[in-house]
């Protein structure tokens, strides 16, 4: 049953919250010691008690999982770093006010690569999650944790964030739905910054329509962010019912290479017969600047993100190493604190940014990205919908993508879109090798009800 | 392109941390692929082409200029792993110890 299933149900008294909570921690209970998805969890028991007052909102109490880069006052929120093992945020993110404010509890903090830099959760300081779908592989990641959480049954629903693919890789390697909405769309207040000009918080849920109503909970303005979109929010769940007949589908050549080998190949096949048997049209477009994506992306996240976190210097989060005078401290402990990945990322993103490197690397990277969303502005005048899969291949396994490059890849299909800043989900598309493969369904800006829509339509026949 | 030991060494203290000689050999080679990987980018034409503005349309962003609440202290200072007196304490930072 998706969250919406039950919240049916529980209007309908045909369960009650401390049934649903119950067969949550049953199943946590079973798989929690192989997965391990989260990093921190309730008490089920406070969760029923605190429950009971908000039977009368939207969401009824439900416990929603939460990436754990995103600040909750009742919970750790350790980024998947030793730098913050014990941090305690002094304020809730905006997402979490507004989903505790529509009636949802946080129900525990979820794995990450740390500081959400990674593809598989592997980065985690505080050790990998596993996928429920077959335990020796990854979840993908970053946000792994979030998805493993609802895929394996032990959350209904959570929020990650997605700065390169980091909600719909994962969603897509354990066979759930995963959305990135327009950048811009939802508040960052309170996530943790990664790359501030393409982080997007978005939820990864059991079906298109829960992933609806989340973001028709989380989205909308607010002030204390700076690129917070000044819009409106919607009700994404009223229209997914209107159904894909008359709309154009665009499958990008440079998405459905031949290296994906012939049962991916096949799939995608299939997907376009499911497109056309619901009246949509399927036709083949060109995206150039694909492969171009991934040395932008790499250049402009590492050098933001070597900015963002200059922060951790010993000084304000928890974790410090004493030394003589305050550089050797702040050296030490950042020394200390940080993993491997995160000093790959800050050294790529300080070398980007340094001077007589900064025009040839970072500067480039720029326009290179003005230039990819400028051929999504393209694609759009011809058609609705681009598609294709979300990842190249389903969940490999732990260990085996050792070379940054090559993990880097599992993301080439999520990085242009995240550039553009476009929204874009991922939804079960079948499977490869027995396990789950996502189809990614992309619109452009602020086209999220659109996007929803075609998902909605095509879910029902790709189970 | 060759990443040299010193030009390592200046980023380790632009960045602000300091690599064990092992982690230091094995990012050296990561950048020196990842780098070279990245090369491709240089085949673009970007000639006037302005860089990428995240939020199209959207320049500054003003609020009214009013007084608010702002965090407050013993909240502020909540995490830090060092502490006195509604102060951070860090080591000194001009002089000889």
């Amino acid at each position: 049953m998706d969250l919406i299933g039950v919240l049916e149900a529980l209007s309908q008294g045909k369960t009650a919250l401390g049934e649903i909570i119950d067969g949550l921690w049953e199943c946590i209970g079973e798989v929690e010691p192989t997965v391990r998805a989260f990093l921190s969890l309730a008490a089920p028991e406070d969760l029923k008690r605190r429950g009971v007052k908000l039977a009368g909102r939207t969401l009824r109490g439900v416990p929603i999982a939460v990436k754990d880069n995103i600040s909750t006052v009742d919970f750790p929120t350790t980024c998947g770093s030793r730098f913050l093992k014990s941090f305690r945020p002094v304020f809730d993110a905006t997402a979490v006010e507004r989903l505790r404010a529509a009636g949802a509890q946080v129900q525990g903090k979820t794995n990450l690569d740390e500081f959400a830099m990674g593809s598989s959760t592997e980065h985690s300081a505080f050790g990998p999650t596993r996928n429920p779908n077959d335990p020796e592989r990854v979840p993908g990641g970053s946000s792994g944790g979030s998805a493993a959480a609802v895929a394996a049954g032990e959350a209904l629903a959570a929020l990650g964030s997605d700065t390169g693919g980091s909600v719909r890789q994962p969603a897509a390697l354990c066979g759930v739905v995963g959305l990135k909405p327009t950048y811009g769309l939802v508040p960052r207040w309170g996530l943790v910054a990664f790359a501030s000009s393409l982080d997007q918080i978005g939820p990864i849920t059991r079906s298109v329509r829960d992933c609806a109503l989340i973001l028709s909970v989380i989205a909308g303005h607010d002030p204390r962010d700076s690129t917070s979109l000044p819009v409106v929010p919607q009700d994404y769940v009223t229209e997914l019912e209107g159904g894909i007949e008359g709309w154009k589908f665009g499958l990008p050549k440079e998405y459905a290479p031949r290296e994906l080998g012939t049962k991916a190949l096949a799939l995608i096949d299939r997907w376009a017969s499911v497109i056309e048997e619901l009246g949509g049209e399927v036709v083949e477009i060109s995206l150039p600047l694909t492969e171009f994506a991934l040395p932008a992306y790499y250049l402009i996240s590492s050098a933001e993100a070597s900015a963002n976190l200059a922060r951790f210097d010993g000084v304000r989060y928890t974790v410090s190493v004493p030394a003589e005078d305050v550089r050797a401290m702040i050296a030490a402990s950042r020394t200390l604190g940080f993993g491997r990945e995160v000093k790959r990322r800050i050294m790529l993103g300080t070398f980007a940014l340094s001077a007589g490197y900064y025009d040839r690397y970072y500067g480039k990277a720029q326009r290179v990205r003005t230039l990819i969303a400028h051929e999504f502005a393209e694609a759009f005048q011809e058609v609705d919908i681009v598609f294709g899969p979300t990842s190249p291949t389903p969940a490999f396994k732990l260990g085996e993508k050792a070379d940054p490059i090559a993990m880097y890849l599992s993301d080439i299909f999520t990085l242009p879109s995240s550039l553009a800043g476009v929204p874009a989900i991922s939804i079960p598309g079948g499977k490869v090798q027995g396990l789950p493969f996502g189809l990614q369904l992309i619109a452009p800006r602020l086209e999220e009800m659109k996007l929803l829509r075609a998902a909605y339509a095509l879910e029902g026949d790709l189970a | 392109m060759e990443i040299t030991d010193a030009l390592m060494r200046r980023l380790e203290v632009l960045a602000g941390f300091e690599l064990s000689p092992e982690e230091r050999e094995a990012l050296r080679d990561d950048l020196a692929r990842i780098l070279s990987y990245f090369q491709k980018l240089q085949e673009l034409d970007t000639e006037g082409v302005p860089p990428f503005e995240p939020l199209p349309g959207v320049r500054n962003v003003f609020r009214e200029d009013k007084p608010r609440d702002s965090l407050p202290q013993h909240e502020a200072l909540k995490n830090a792993p060092r502490r006195d007196d509604g102060y951070f304490v860090v080591p000194r930072v001009f002089g000889e110890p």
